[in-house]
C-alpha cells in the first residue's frame, strides 16, 4: 500500500509516502506483545532506545542523528515512555538488516527498540526503522519506509513515533500534528498579537497574519486545510477564514453594527458556530461557510458563546450565564432545549468536545484561581486537571490523551506561554515558543 | 470654516486616529491637549474649551465602571453619562464608539460578550437621554486592553469599563 497525500503550509510543500519494508527474516510472534495501556492509573514510563539511524549513504550521518533525537523526544514527551540515554548502550547499530542482540539491550532494561535508517539523496529523504520488543525478542509490527523532501524531515520522524506510539498503546499517535495559535509580545495594555502555526512541539514556527489588528481564537478546520479567528481588522471584532496553504483570508459576511466571535467548523467544515453580540446581548449563530446562510441558535438575553461541536456534529456544547454565572450546557446542533451539564462551585467557559466524544474539557475559575478540566457530557467526574493565576483555552490532541492550554502569570509584567498536560494531569509541559503563546487549536493527525 | 471649527475638526481627526491605533485604545486622559489657555483666552481644543475632546475627556469625564461581571450602571456612572449625553447634544458634530471592557478575570470570549453589555449599556443610557441613536456605536475589547496592568482589584476596577471615545467632523 502507497499513501501519499499532498501538504501544503505556509512555506514548506512536503510530500510524504509511506510504505512497508520488505521482512529480512521470519521473526516470531511475541507471546505478551510490549503494551502500555493508557487508562491504568499510574504509569511507570516504558524504558527504550532509539540509536542514532543508521546512515546508508556518505553525508546523512547528521539526518541519522537528528531523526533519532525527535522521534526519542516525542516518545519521552508523551509521559508515557523513558528514554536510555546514548552512553549506556552497550550495542551499535551499525547496520539496519543486521540481527539485533537482544542480550545487549536487556542488559541495559531498554523494553523497545527503535532503529532506523536514512538516506539522503538530493532533497529527498527516505527513513526506514523497526521497532523491536527486547524482551519477547521479536519484531514488533513491521518495518516502514517515509520519503519526503528534505525539509520534511521532522515530519517523517514524528511519523515513525506515532507508528512506535499506535504500536505500543494501541491508540493512534498525535506527533504528526500542527497546532495554529496566538503569538503575542509586549506588556499587558499595549500587547501585540498574530496569528501562529507550528508543528505540535514548538517547531518551525510561521506567522500567518501580521500584529496591526488584535487576532483572538484561531480554530482549525477538520482536515487542517483552514483556521477560523477572529480579528479587529475593521475595528470591531469580526470572523474570518485563512487557507493555511495560500494565507489567503476572508471575512465571513456580518451585518453592520454587530460583534462576531468564539468560531467554530462543524465536524464535515462546511458550517461555522460562532457568538453574535448585538445590543447587550450576544447569542450562537452558525454559518453555512460556501452561502453565506446564517441560523439564529439561542435567543435568550444571557450571554451564550464558546460554541464547540460533537464529533457527530448532532450537538453543541457551549457557555451561558443563563443560571447567573457562566456554565456549561448541550443542546441540539440546530438549537432547541438545552441541558445544563456543569454543576460545581465556581464558573466554567470554554468547553471542547474530545476528539472521542467521551469528554468536555473546559476553563474553571474558582476561589480565584483557574483551572483546564474535563467531565463526562452527563458532567460527572469532574476531573481538574491544573492550577495557577490564569490558565485558559484547552484544546484536544488528536487522540484525544492530551490538552493543550495557555498559561498566563501575575501582575504588570505578566505574559503567556502554551502548555500541554495529559488527561489523568500528569505530564505538564510548556511548548516552547519564539514570543508568548495563547489560545492553541490542535490540527488533526496529519495524512 | 471659522479657525474654531478647524481646530475641532483636528481634535477630532486625532480622536479618530487614536481609535485606529491599537497602541491608544481608550487609555483617555492624555487627549489632545494642545496647551494651557494663557492669560484670559481660552485655547481652543484644550481642557478649557469645552467643544474640546480634552474637555470631554478630562471635564465631562469619557469613561464609566462596572463592578464585577456586572454591566448596571452605578449612580456615578449615570452622573457621567449625563454629562456626556448633554455635551453630544450640544457639540452635534461629533459621533462616539462606545468601547466596553472587562478585567482579567474571566475568558476571552465571556469577557467580550460582557464587554458589549456594558458598552450597550452606556449607549443605551445616552440614546435615552436624547442622543440619537446613530451617532453611537459600540465596540468590545473584552479583556484585550487593560488601562491598568496589575492583578488585583486595584487595577481590575479601572478596567471594568465603558470608555466613549469621540470621533469627529460628522456628515457636516
Amino acid at each position: 500500500m502507497i499513501l501519499r497525500v499532498l501538504i501544503a503550509c505556509a512555506v514548506m510543500l512536503v510530500t510524504v509516502s509511506v510504505t512497508p519494508v520488505r521482512a529480512e527474516s521470519v521473526t516470531p510472534v511475541p507471546k505478551e506483545p510490549l503494551r502500555i495501556v493508557i487508562d491504568e492509573g499510574v504509569i511507570e514510563p516504558l524504558p527504550f532506545a532509539t540509536p542514532d539511524f543508521v546512515p546508508e549513504n556518505a553525508g546523512s550521518a547528521k539526518m541519522g542523528a537528528d531523526l533519532a533525537r525527535v522521534v526519542a523526544a516525542d516518545l519521552q514527551g508523551s509521559g508515557l515512555f523513558r528514554e536510555i540515554p546514548n552512553s549506556a548502550v552497550i550495542s551499535q547499530v551499525s547496520d539496519f538488516g543486521a540481527p539485533v542482540q537482544y542480550a545487549d539491550w536487556k542488559a541495559i532494561n531498554a523494553e523497545a527498540l527503535v532503529v532506523g535508517a536514512v538516506n539522503v539523496s538530493g532533497g529527498n529523504l527516505t527513513v526506514k526503522f523497526r521497532l523491536y520488543d527486547v524482551f519477547s525478542g521479536a519484531e514488533l509490527g513491521s518495518g516502514l519506509q517515509f520519503q519526503s523532501t528534505t525539509d520534511g524531515w521532522r515530519r517523517l520522524a514524528h511519523k515513525v513515533a506515532d507508528a512506535v506510539y499506535s504500536r505500543i498503546t494501541g491508540e493512534s499517535g498525535y506527533f504528526d500534528s500542527r497546532v495554529v495559535y496566538v503569538s503575542q509580545s509586549g506588556p499587558k495594555d499595549k500587547r501585540k498579537k498574530r496569528l501562529a502555526i507550528m508543528d505540535y512541539d514548538g517547531a518551525n514556527v510561521k506567522y500567518l497574519t501580521d500584529s496591526r489588528a488584535i487576532v483572538l481564537a484561531p480554530r482549525f478546520s477538520p482536515n487542517g486545510d483552514r483556521v477560523l479567528y477572529t480579528s479587529y481588522e475593521t475595528g470591531f471584532p469580526r470572523i474570518y477564514v485563512l487557507e493555511v496553504g495560500s494565507v489567503q483570508r476572508r471575512v465571513l459576511e456580518s451585518a453592520e453594527g454587530v460583534m462576531s466571535f468564539a468560531p467554530r467548523f462543524s465536524p464535515n467544515g462546511q458550517t461555522v458556530v460562532y457568538s453574535q453580540a448585538s445590543g447587550s446581548n450576544t447569542d450562537l449563530f452558525t454559518m453555512d461557510i460556501s452561502s453565506g446562510r446564517t441560523q439564529r441558535l439561542t435567543s435568550a438575553p444571557s450571554i451564550e458563546t464558546a460554541p464547540s461541536y460533537s464529533p457527530d456534529g448532532t450537538q453543541i456544547v457551549f457557555e451561558s450565564d443563563r443560571s447567573g454565572a457562566p456554565q456549561l450546557y448541550v443542546m441540539p446542533a440546530n438549537g432547541g432545549e438545552a441541558r445544563r451539564i456543569s454543576f460545581g462551585e465556581g464558573r466554567y467557559g470554554t468547553p471542547v468536545w474530545s476528539p472521542r466524544g467521551d469528554l468536555v474539557a473546559f476553563t474553571k475559575q474558582s476561589k480565584g484561581r483557574f483551572h483546564i478540566g474535563v467531565m463526562r457530557l452527563d458532567g460527572k467526574e469532574e476531573r481538574l486537571l491544573t492550577a495557577s493565576f490564569l490558565d485558559e483555552a484547552p484544546t484536544w490532541s488528536p487522540n484525544g490523551r492530551v490538552i493543550m492550554f495557555h498559561r498566563e502569570t501575575q501582575g504588570a509584567s505578566g505574559s503567556s506561554t502554551l502548555y500541554s498536560v495529559d488527561i489523568t494531569g500528569r505530564n505538564l509541559r510548556s511548548v516552547r515558543t519564539p514570543e508568548g503563546g495563547s489560545e492553541p487549536s490542535w490540527s488533526p493527525l496529519q495524512k | 470654516m471659522t479657525f474654531n471649527l478647524k481646530m475641532i475638526l483636528v481634535v477630532g481627526a486625532l480622536a479618530l486616529s487614536a481609535c485606529t491605533n491599537p497602541n491608544g485604545l481608550g487609555t483617555g486622559g492624555d487627549g489632545p491637549a494642545v496647551g494651557k489657555g494663557t492669560g484670559t483666552g481660552i485655547l481652543p481644543g484644550s481642557v478649557n474649551d469645552p467643544t474640546s475632546v480634552a474637555y470631554f475627556q478630562q471635564v465631562v469625564g469619557d469613561r464609566v465602571l462596572f463592578t464585577v461581571d456586572q454591566s448596571s450602571l452605578s449612580p456615578q456612572g449615570r452622573v457621567v453619562l449625563d454629562g456626556q449625553a448633554t455635551w453630544l447634544l450640544t457639540n452635534t458634530d461629533f459621533t462616539a464608539v462606545i468601547e466596553g471592557h472587562a478585567d482579567e478575570q474571566g475568558t476571552t470570549a465571556y469577557n467580550l460578550a460582557l464587554g458589549a453589555r456594558r458598552a450597550d449599556a452606556a449607549r443605551s443610557y445616552l440614546v435615552s437621554k436624547g442622543v440619537a441613536s446613530n451617532r453611537l456605536k459600540v465596540v468590545s475589547y473584552g479583556k484585550e486592553r487593560p488601562i491598568e496592568v496589575c492583578s488585583d482589584e486595584a487595577c481590575y476596577s479601572k478596567n471594568r469599563r465603558a470608555v466613549t471615545v469621540l470621533a469627529g467632523g460628522l456628515t457636516g
